[in-house]
């Protein structure tokens, strides 16, 4: 008897417990963290991109405009790295690998790039190869235009997906009413390109007169986070908005996602930029940020090695609030957010490695590795 | 009489001078509140408050009021060092925010006179060229 009271209690409790919370807006510690994390790489002050080559060598960008390949422990620079603009949240930014770089050796880069005859800069997009540590055969794909000496939202994460496309996001580059919204000019966009940088044939906005045609979705903000869903294979972003809109979508070909015309977000002083967070024809995030956490890189867990309960969980890291961010969904239902490695410091980028394990890019630090503890 | 005349044509020049200054340093820190709203304000916010042990106040900071050439120098060329501000350490990077000897003028005086910040003096562009790292 006394037992079954001691768990109706409990149960109550419980129920209370978990109708009380609203999971979603809110971050939760934990206690029984699955893994300790271990400074890998060094003295890095904006480690801005990490990718690996498909034997575990990482690559890393630094904004300033330096690129390192890390291997058995020690660290190379590499020369001939393009000059890049580095001006406010410009320089050297995102770096990916072809995902059949065994067989072709190309590596991609995005940056800040004053090439073109406007004063300023915008997002540039290169390929090229490594050899004897230095940069060969480089070719530049794409660049946003006109440049401007803004200092802002220069977005510029680099995907593949599983079908042989890469995909660029450029933010509006501080100009929220002139870019996101028209198809003409670049900025708030996310683009789309064959690996070689041709535009795609069935790109969505090809027949439209004056419009940049490797654009693929609009009304963005400044995505700094772009990943496959590896389960699914659709692209998922996460954006900075403006104070309290911060967001993940999930990216579809010809979509608007609304920028300025909706936002959860209101302008850093506080005073609004629209009434509305919903409008007929554009998309609405599956996630947004309340308060904003200013979200930069995004990876998926692919793996046990955290925890069965972790598998095909969300990481996305905060430069706001200086931790990692673990979100888990169900389908595309945020369900659970928890904060993991707080106050190391700004996380600028995350990535799982071809070991399955997670890295993690910290401002004034390095590259951290998460260890399971097992 | 000379005398009288004397004060005059001082005083009249002094005031002059005074009332331009003020006109000059207006228009700086209104090209200054610009550069902040492009560079500054994600981390230290709009009213100069910045994060507590994350991103230092410019508001009433000890540390930037009575350290004029060390925060021109981490404004010109980015900063990573531990301060102390108000009491509270901060040990964040600030990385090179990449702006001419003139938007730094003008975003020093923006930040040095606003939020109830008072600066005597204000920040030329030949005060900027002459800091180096």
């Amino acid at each position: 008897m006394k037992k079954s009271i001691v768990s109706l209690y409990l149960i109550v409790v419980a129920f209370n417990f978990s109708c009380g919370q609203d999971t979603v807006n809110q971050v939760t510690t934990i206690n029984d963290i699955p893994f300790h994390e271990e400074l890998l790489v060094d003295d890095l002050t904006i480690p801005w991109g990490i990718a690996f080559l498909p034997d575990g060598e990482m690559l890393i960008t630094e904004k300033s405009g330096n690129l390192y390949l890390f291997k058995n422990g020690e660290r190379n620079k590499i020369s001939n790295v393009p000059e890049v603009y580095e001006r406010g949240q410009g320089g050297l930014l995102d770096i990916a690998v072809h995902p059949d770089y065994k067989n072709n050796g190309w590596i991609y880069l995005s940056y800040a790039s004053e090439d073109g005859e406007e004063k300023g800069g915008h997002t540039a997009f290169m390929r090229a190869k490594i050899k004897d540590n230095s940069l060969i055969n480089k070719e530049l794909l794409y660049k946003g235009s006109p440049n401007t000496t803004k200092g802002q939202h220069f977005g510029s994460r680099i995907e593949f997906d599983n079908k042989g496309y890469v995909f660029l996001s450029i933010g509006e580059r501080g100009a929220r009413d002139d870019n996101p919204q028209d198809l003409t000019r670049d900025g708030g966009k996310i683009y789309r390109f064959y690996d070689d940088g041709r535009i795609p044939e069935d790109n969505p906005f090809l027949a439209i007169e004056g419009a940049k045609t490797a654009i693929y979705s609009y009304g963005h903000r400044n995505p700094q986070g772009l990943i496959k869903n590896p389960f699914t294979g659709d692209i998922w972003d996460n954006e900075h908005g403006p104070k309290g809109g911060d967001e993940i979508n999930i990216i579809k070909p010809g979509a608007n996602y609304g920028w300025p015309v909706i936002t959860y977000g209101v302008n850093y002083s506080g005073t609004p930029i629209t009434d509305i967070t919903a409008k007929e024809g554009m998309e609405q995030p599956i996630h947004y940020w309340l308060p904003s956490i200013a979200p930069s890189g995004m990876a998926f867990i692919t793996t046990e090695n955290y925890g069965a309960d972790w598998k095909g969980a969300l990481l996305v890291g905060s430069l706001k609030f200086q931790y990692l961010e673990l979100l888990k969904l169900d389908g595309t239902k945020v369900t659970d957010r928890i904060e993991l490695i707080k106050g190391l410091g700004r996380v600028r980028d995350v990535v799982e490695g071809p070991d399955g394990l997670i890295y993690v890019g910290v401002e004034g630090k390095g590259v951290y590795k998460l260890v399971p503890n097992k | 009489m000379k005398t009288f005349l004397f004060l005059y044509f001082t005083i009249i020049t002094s005031f002059s001078i005074f009332l331009l200054q003020e006109s000059e340093l207006e228009a700086s820190m209104q090209r200054g509140s610009e550069i902040y709203a492009d560079f500054c304000v994600t981390c230290h916010l709009d009213a100069g408050e910045g994060v507590a042990h994350t991103f230092p106040p410019l508001a009433k900071s000890d540390y930037l009021l009575e350290n004029r050439e060390a925060s021109i120098r981490g404004v010109k060329y980015g900063q990573q060092a531990d301060i102390i501000v108000n009491g509270i350490s901060y040990n964040n990077a600030m990385p090179n925010p990449g702006l001419e000897d003139e938007e730094i003028a003008d975003v020093m005086n923006f930040i040095l006179n606003s939020w109830g910040n008072s600066s005597d003096k204000i920040v030329t562009i030949e005060e900027v060229e002459s800091i180096t790292k």
